[in-house]
């Protein structure tokens, strides 16, 4: 199980932009390194990353091998409602791993 | 007992013998993957984006000047928009035009992000420029980019 | 080109091979002039240590207090014993096992524990478990000086480490004081040679793009100056861990660190 970080704020004003960090743990594998013997170590990274807040999708993201192992996100979203947002990563092979946190908005 | 290659009447330097001592293993150990050309990046971003012309300005890409390490060097772009329904960035593309590949990353945005700004960290094969796309909801793409030197690690090690 | 009689060329390959009275006695840093990697790093890689969230780090933080927690089958969990932490801990390490009278290091103690205690296997070295345990572990002496004791039985493996540290060897004949007391503070290539202190470790390391041990980074200097690295572990590499403890007396621990 990956190891997640999340930063959402506990409360927020309604219509205020706040930010958003998230962390998880995984090596990004490029695909590009070799081994002790030369050989090459296959690609393996998470390829997609979205953020659903409120039944909609507010931030995505297509990661390439580029992205730096233990892919660290900050972005932003409008508090619209209180509810869950959910954070969730996806690997090129279709794993999935996902978290979620609380927003109140008054 | 360590190993002492170096003959006494040798007039090397300690640091001229570490220099090519080291060098010349990191070209050895070095897998040596082609490398993308600023070719690549016009590829990669025909496309995603067509023949559509690109204009420089509204983005703001920031990299430090020396980057510690290649491997993670700290990244963000910030895109000047008022991020509105009629008037929001609906995405940006990411582009080193020295990595193996091309592309780095695509970010998503849309009205209800508030702020088309994202920060990450991204691996970079070398000293470049770094280069970003945005493109807006009706359709225009604006550019920027932001130069990085990429050091290489004191010690290498196989 | 300095021409060298055989007999001189000879007399000199041997000096410069054992190490001189001069080096094994030589002088440790004053305590005033201890500086931690961190000041060695650039404001961005600095920055990323200091955010609690940005420091990859902590992901092997937080997974070390789920496991704290845990059982392992019917294994008691850390908690079960130590449940008000181990504040202050680390930084007493290594230290010798009153019961085996050996050399521990955290990874150590933490193995001994999983045999002794909870009938668990040890696990080996640079295991995400492990590495999660001693990141916990360590990061609740964050910001309390590095405190070892040399003395007793202790005093032996000092001097051991020591003399690991004054002594050369690899292919590149350096010996870790040569660097690290000598040439702090001046270019390695697009690096600037730090005193090499372990009061950061577990850290995480942007040139392994993973956290990893002390171990690994002695074993990774090794390679550095073209030496065969001992195995993870070695007890020699115990002792030396005590006298880099020893050396950074005073200066503040650090997990996770960010480091090149």
């Amino acid at each position: 199980m990956a190891s997640i970080r999340l930063s959402v704020p506990k409360t927020a004003m309604k219509g205020e932009i706040i930010e958003l960090k998230a962390l998880i743990q995984h090596p990004m594998e490029s695909g590009y390194r070799r081994g002790s013997r030369g050989e090459q170590i296959p690609r393996n990274i998470i390829t997609r990353f979205e953020c659903v807040y409120d039944d909609e999708v507010v931030f995505s993201a297509d990661f390439h091998p580029a992205i730096a192992a233990d892919p660290f996100l900050t972005f932003y979203t409008r508090a619209v409602r209180s509810g869950t947002l959910a954070f969730r990563w996806t690997d090129q092979h279709g794993e999935m791993w996902s978290d979620t946190a609380s927003l109140t908005v008054t | 007992m360590p190993d002492h290659s170096a003959q006494p009447e040798k007039t090397f330097s300690r640091r001229a013998l570490i220099r090519l001592g080291a060098g010349s293993v990191l070209i050895a150990a070095t897998p040596l993957p082609a490398f993308a050309t600023p070719d690549d990046v016009k590829a990669a971003q025909q496309e995603l984006f067509g023949s559509r012309v690109i204009r420089e300005g509204r983005v703001t890409l920031k990299l430090p000047a020396i980057a510690e390490n290649g491997y993670s060097v700290p990244f963000s772009v910030d895109i000047d928009s008022p991020m509105t329904e009629e008037d929001h960035v609906r995405q940006i593309a990411i582009f080193s035009p020295r990595n193996p590949i091309a592309n780095v990353a695509r970010f998503q945005f849309g009205p209800r992000a508030g702020r088309a700004a994202v920060a990450t960290r991204i691996r970079l094969g070398g000293t470049q420029a770094v280069q970003a796309v945005a493109e807006m909801n009706d359709g225009s793409l604006w550019s920027g980019s932001a130069q990085t030197v990429v050091t290489l690690a004191a010690c290498v090690v196989l | 080109m300095i021409r060298l009689s055989p007999a001189l060329a000879v007399a000199a390959l041997i000096a410069a091979c054992s190490p001189s009275p001069a080096q094994t006695a030589g002088t440790d840093l004053a305590a005033a002039d201890l500086r931690s990697g961190y000041t060695f790093l650039t404001a961005e890689t600095q920055a990323m240590q200091d955010d609690s969230f940005a420091n990859p780090g902590y992901l092997w933080v937080d997974r070390g207090a789920v496991l704290f927690e845990s059982r392992a089958g019917d294994a008691p969990s850390c908690a079960s014993c130590h449940g008000e932490g181990l504040t202050g801990i680390a930084a007493s390490y290594p230290a010798i096992d009153e019961t085996s009278g050996d050399l521990l290091n955290l990874e150590g103690r933490i193995n001994q524990c999983r045999i002794r205690h909870q009938n668990l296997s040890a696990l080996d070295y640079e295991n995400d478990d492990l590495l999660a345990l001693t990141a916990f572990i360590a990061n609740q002496s964050a910001g309390m000086p590095v405190s070892v004791s040399i003395d007793g039985a202790a005093t032996a493996h000092y001097r051991n480490g020591r003399d690991y540290f004054f002594t050369r060897r690899g292919q590149f004949n350096l010996s870790c004081h040569q660097c690290h007391d000598e040439n702090t503070g001046k270019r390695l290539r697009g690096d600037t040679i730090s005193q090499g202190h372990g009061n950061g470790f577990p850290a995480y390391r942007l040139e392994w793009q993973t956290l990893g041990s002390l171990q690994r980074r002695i074993r990774d200097c090794d390679a550095g100056v073209r030496a065969e690295p001992n195995a993870f572990g070695d007890p020699t590499y115990i002792d030396l861990e005590l006298y880099l403890s020893s050396r950074a007396s005073g200066l503040d621990m650090e997990s996770p660190a960010v480091r090149r």
